[in-house]
């Protein structure tokens, strides 16, 4: 059993969170680390991702329920020996065509797989985050999957000798969570598909966290049911509007599917998808040179205004 | 072809989907053709029914084609916006999604899926996407429609990987691994409709309905193994005028999925 006695280290003490993305990464991103950025379909940090890969960071164990184009962008690059993951595909658009090269070809370099169900990489988030071994849950029964994973085992339920399924925890390293707000200390909130994030930050060992706006501690305080994190939990905070691009930020911007489908052919073609990271990340110094080289597409993404009433929180 | 139908085969199937959901359903959406299915629905005989997405949108009214699964226009105007542990733990495995939604690389006679590999596992001729929810809703959803179209590759006597289990071997082998929802009840593919039998036969897939103009023969040559048929063949309704003019003007009017 692990003792917390070194609480003067929690990082709710650590005044000096706000930083550069290359700040953070370079501190929190360890070659060979365990990392998470999470987010379905909605606040995938992409801007986190690019700074790894222009970093270079090596020999990642990636953790996500959908790879997405972000950890396809960074398995071409070169940065990930293993992918942990429930479904691998160009959402809406077609396979992941680097992806597939690197499990059926073994191209750039081969990359080990442990492959769970959605459910199974929520279970596991959610045991890591509450500080258990495992969770049972009610899926696997007649697939192939714990055929091929090891992990995934049975329990006899102690009560009534029912099968269950097992998954074990999942505690990375670091967990990189994109939100629409946060306050310099990390308290941040979010709105919109909510995805597992919560509960892949509550396992991780360190949180960054990622904000379109940064706001005044206020104006989270002004709204308390929306936040998804408390800061005393996060170990930085960067700021970085549009970092989700060509995901999408719920109320800030779209998804960006004219990019999802063009990235079908950009990862067909191994030698495309490398001219497209050398001018779209290592080309760039940083996201804000990103989003200048964006131009029209921002005005084309730029989210409508829908508002939400507020509240009385009074007593 | 002989004549042009005047439809697709793509419309034929959102069409045909649409018409197995019942007003009030709960069901399980997946993109393409059963996002379809569903918002055709519900403009059709299911003004009640609620659309719950695997990215946490609950009762989402879609004023756009979603483009992918968690798409924003899910949240807008919806419900609730569950995380994804809510609606794992407590939608699915709660018992609370009366309809699943499954399409699949391979199918088998039994209704099992393949969105894994194909090939061998370790190395693989073609890596899929995988599971997904797939697994899951296949488990706990009360009954799953199948959407496919269908040919000897897509419809093998084998499977090679079963991601998400259907009826498995045939007959009570769900209720005996102690599965609550019933499985697959329906397969839509581009040729034919099918159920999945009853008595000695439970659980195997049988040809109920042929599409117009289209015989047993070419159902029997684009499957890879002999089907059962049902005593009473149904030929499939076409799709409505209207169904026809809801699907092209207002739900799909890109042609992104038909």
């Amino acid at each position: 059993m692990e003792l917390f006695l070194n609480s003067a280290e929690s990082a709710n003490v650590n005044p000096e969170k706000l930083m550069p993305m290359a700040d953070a990464i370079a501190r929190f991103v360890a070659d060979g680390a365990e990392v998470v950025i999470e987010g379905f379909t909605h606040l995938i940090s992409f801007a986190a991702a690019h700074e790894i890969i222009r970093q270079r960071k090596r020999d990642l164990t990636l953790c996500r329920l959908t790879p997405d184009l972000v950890y396809e962008q960074m398995i071409a690059a070169g940065c990930a020996s293993k992918l942990v993951f429930s479904w691998a595909g160009n959402p809406g658009a077609g396979p992941l065509y680097a992806l597939r090269r690197a499990v059926e070809q073994g191209l750039p370099h081969p990359l080990e797989l442990e492959e769970y169900s959605h459910f199974g990489m929520v279970a596991r988030f959610q045991a890591g985050a509450a500080h258990l071994p495992f969770l049972p849950l009610r899926t696997f029964t007649g697939s192939d999957l714990p055929r091929v994973n090891e992990r995934i085992r049975e329990i006899a339920c102690p009560y009534t000798g029912e099968r269950l399924a097992t998954v074990p925890a999942l505690n990375p390293d670091v967990a990189i969570i994109h939100v629409q707000r946060a306050d310099t200390s990390g308290n941040c909130q979010v709105w919109g598909l909510l995805g597992v994030q919560k509960e892949a930050a509550f396992a991780a060992s360190k949180v960054i966290i990622v904000a379109e706006e940064i706001v005044d501690e206020a104006v989270i305080r002004a709204d308390p049911n929306r936040t998804l994190l408390p800061g005393f939990i996060v170990s930085a905070v960067v700021h970085e509007p549009w970092g989700c691009h060509p995901s999408f930020a719920q109320g800030y911007y779209d998804r960006d599917n004219d990019f999802y489908v063009a990235w079908r052919e950009i990862s067909q073609d191994a030698a495309k998808l490398a001219a497209w990271l050398d001018e779209w990340v290592y080309g760039v110094a940083n996201r804000a040179e990103y989003v200048r080289k964006m131009g029209d597409a921002l005005t084309r993404l730029t989210a409508r205004q829908q508002m939400s009433s507020g509240v009385n929180y009074g007593y | 072809m002989a004549t042009d139908p005047g439809y697709s085969p793509s419309e034929l199937m959102v069409s045909a989907a649409a018409r197995e959901l019942r007003d009030g359903e709960v069901v399980f959406v997946g993109i393409g053709l059963p996002n379809l299915a569903c918002n055709l629905a519900r403009r059709l005989h299911a003004p009640n029914l609620v659309l719950i997405y695997e990215s946490g949108a609950v009762g989402a009214v879609p004023e756009r084609i979603p483009v992918s699964i968690g798409d924003p226009a899910l949240v807008t105007n919806s419900i609730a916006v569950a995380s994804m542990s809510e609606i794992f733990y407590n939608y699915l495995q709660g018992g609370k999604i009366d309809v699943g939604f499954l399409q699949g690389a391979q199918i088998d006679r039994f209704g099992n899926l393949n969105t894994t590999v194909i090939g061998d596992y370790a190395h693989p001729k073609v890596r899929l996407p995988g599971s997904g929810g797939a697994c899951e809703i296949a488990i706990h959803a009360k009954r799953v429609l199948c959407i496919a179209a269908q040919s000897k590759k897509s419809f093998p006597a084998k499977i090679d990987f079963v991601t998400s289990p259907g009826h498995l071997t045939g007959g009570d082998h769900r209720q005996r691994l102690g599965m609550r929802g019933a499985g697959p009840q329906r397969v839509i593919t581009d040729l034919a409709l099918y159920d999945f039998g009853t008595g000695e036969t439970a659980g195997e897939m049988r040809v109920t309905s042929l599409h117009p103009g289209v015989t047993l023969d070419k159902v029997r040559e684009n499957l890879g193994w002999e089907p059962r048929v049902a005593a009473e063949l149904a030929t499939t309704s076409a799709p409505t005028r209207e169904e026809l003019r809801l699907l092209r003007d207002e739900l799909d009017p890109g042609g992104l999925y038909l």
